[in-house]
C-alpha cells in the first residue's frame, strides 16, 4: 500500500535553515547538513529545501549546497527557491535534486512548468502555491506571499496540472507558523480538484493534525518545519501515532 | 569497474553517490567501450521515454545494450526501456524483456509517488531485506506482472516491481533513493 508521506521544510537563508511566522520574523535553526541527516535517521520520507533568499549571485552556492545534500541524502528532496528559467532548474536538477519547486515564477510565466517537464519529466516539477482567503475567494499569493495575484487557487491548480506540474505544494498563509492545524478546507477542496499528489503545508502543531489531514482530506503529504526543526515532534514518534490511528505510514 | 549509463535522463548522481558510499568505483559514461568493458552495468533514469530511446539509438547504445553479457540493472525509465513497448509516446523499446509498459488509469492520483511495500519472491536481490519493506516509487507508467517477475507491488492494480532474466536485471522503484533497503539491493546486485 501506498504510504501517506511526512516531509520536513528547510527554509535556508545564506547557508542556515532559518524559520519564519506567517512569512515574517525569521529565526536560526542550524545547517541544513545537519538538520537534514537527522531528519533522514529519524524516517523522513523525503525533504524540501526553500531558498528563500535566492539571487542570481548566490545560485552558485545553492547549487554547491544540493551536491553536498546529494551526497549525505538517500531519500528524495526537493529544491526551491528563485528558480525562473529552464537553466536555474537544470542547474540544481544536475547537482543531484530529484524535484524542483517553484511558485512566483510559474505565475509570471506559465510555459515555464511545460518547459521544465518537457524536458525532466514532470515528476520532477513541484509547483508551490501559497493561498489565503480573502473574504471573497481563495487567492494565489507570490513572492513569498507579499504580493496578491487576483487568481483563484482552486482554477490556478488545475491550471498547473495541465501544463505538466507532476505535484503540489499547497502552503495555506492563514495558517503559516502558527500551529493551529493544516487548512482541512482548501487542501480538501485542492486535493480533490486536481489528480496529481498534493502536499499540505501551513499550520502543523500537533501530532493530531497529521491524522485530521490525512484523514480528512486526499493529501498525499503533509509538509512542516519548525515542529521538527526544534524538535518538538520527533518524526519517528509521529509516525508511530499515525500508524496506531491506521494510517498507512513508512515505519523504519 | 561499474559503468551507469548516461542517456541524458533525469539525475545519474544519486546512483554513483550511494555507490561510492558503499566503496565502489563507477563512471558515469555514455562511451560504449566503457559500457563494454565494465564488469556490472547500470541503467537508471527519469524522464520520458521515446526521447530516451531516440537518444539511446542515436548513439547506438540499443544494440550494445541487447548484447551486453555483465550483470545489467535498469531501473525505472530504465525498466521500462528494456520491455517490448511502452504507451508512452508509443515507444518501440529494447525488447529484452517481453512485457509492455502502460499509464495508470486515472481512477487514483498519477504518478504513483511515495513509499510503497514489494510483494518479493525469494530472489537473491532481495537476500537481507525485512518483509514488507517500503521503497520510494515515481512513476505514471507501469510493467504489467510477467513470468520474469521477481517483485510485485500494488497501486491502483498489481503491478511488476522487478524483474529478471538471464544476466538482465531491472527494477522500477529507486533503491538509490530508499535508505538502507536500497543500498541492499545494490549491495546484493553487485556481487551477482
Amino acid at each position: 500500500m501506498l504510504k501517506k508521506r511526512i516531509i520536513p521544510c528547510l527554509d535556508i537563508k545564506d547557508g542556515r535553515t532559518v524559520k519564519g511566522i506567517n512569512f515574517k520574523q525569521i529565526r536560526d535553526a542550524g545547517d541544513p547538513i545537519e538538520l537534514a541527516k537527522r531528519y533522514l535517521d529519524e524516517g523522513a520520507d523525503e525533504l524540501t529545501f526553500l531558498d528563500i533568499t535566492a539571487t542570481i549571485e548566490q545560485r552558485k552556492t545553492l547549487s554547491k549546497l544540493v551536491e553536498k545534500i546529494a551526497r549525505e541524502i538517500n531519500i528524495p528532496f526537493t529544491v526551491g527557491g528563485g528558480i525562473s528559467s529552464v537553466e536555474d532548474a537544470a542547474l540544481i536538477i544536475n547537482s543531484g535534486a530529484d524535484k524542483i519547486t517553484i511558485n512566483s515564477a510559474a505565475v509570471k510565466q506559465t510555459d515555464l512548468i511545460t518547459n521544465i517537464s518537457q524536458q525532466f519529466g514532470s515528476q520532477c516539477v513541484v509547483v508551490a502555491i501559497d493561498t489565503k482567503f480573502n473574504d471573497i475567494f481563495d487567492e494565489v499569493y507570490i513572492s513569498g506571499g507579499k504580493i496578491a495575484t487576483g487568481k483563484n487557487t482552486m482554477e490556478w491548480a488545475k491550471e498547473v496540472e495541465k501544463l505538466g506540474a507532476g505535484e503540489i505544494l499547497l502552503t495555506s498563509m492563514n495558517g503559516d507558523g502558527t500551529k493551529n492545524g493544516f487548512d482541512l478546507a482548501i487542501t480538501e477542496k485542492i486535493a480533490n480538484a486536481v489528480n496529481i499528489p498534493v502536499i499540505a503545508s501551513g499550520g502543523a502543531g500537533s501530532m493530531h493534525d497529521f491524522v485530521d489531514l490525512f484523514t480528512q482530506t486526499k493529501a498525499s503529504a503533509g509538509l512542516a518545519a519548525s515542529i521538527f526543526h526544534f524538535n518538538e515532534i520527533p518524526i519517528q514518534n509521529l509516525k508511530q501515532y499515525l500508524s496506531s490511528q491506521n494510517i498507512p505510514v513508512r515505519c523504519r | 569497474m561499474i559503468a551507469i549509463i548516461d542517456y541524458k535522463a533525469g539525475n545519474n548522481v544519486s546512483v554513483k553517490n550511494v555507490l561510492n558510499g558503499l566503496g565502489f568505483d563507477c563512471i558515469v559514461t555514455s562511451n560504449p567501450n566503457e559500457i563494454q568493458k565494465a564488469e556490472h552495468v547500470i541503467f537508471p533514469g527519469v524522464g520520458e521515454a521515446s526521447t530516451a530511446m531516440h537518444f539511446l539509438k542515436e548513439h547506438k547504445l540499443d544494440q550494445l545494450i541487447c548484447s551486453l553479457q555483465q550483470p545489467f540493472l535498469g531501473i525505472c525509465l530504465g525498466m521500462q526501456l528494456m520491455c517490448k513497448h511502452s504507451e508512452e509516446g508509443q515507444t518501440d523499446c529494447l525488447g529484452i524483456f517481453n512485457s509492455r509498459v502502460r499509464k495508470f488509469p486515472a481512477t487514483e492520483i498519477v504518478p504513483h509517488m511515495g513509499w510503497n511495500n514489494l510483494i518479493t519472491t525469494d530472489h537473491l536481490l532481495f537476500k537481507g531485506l525485512k518483509p514488507a519493506t517500503d521503497f520510494y516509487f515515481i512513476h505514471s507508467y507501469y510493467v504489467e506482472s510477467n513470468d520474469a517477475s521477481i517483485a510485485d507491488c500494488e497501486y491502483i492494480l498489481p503491478f511488476c516491481a522487478a524483474m529478471q532474466k538471464d544476466n538482465f536485471y531491472a527494477m522500477q522503484f529507486h533503491p538509490e533513493k530508499s535508505v538502507e533497503a536500497g543500498a541492499i539491493i545494490l549491495k546484493n546486485f553487485l556481487t551477482v
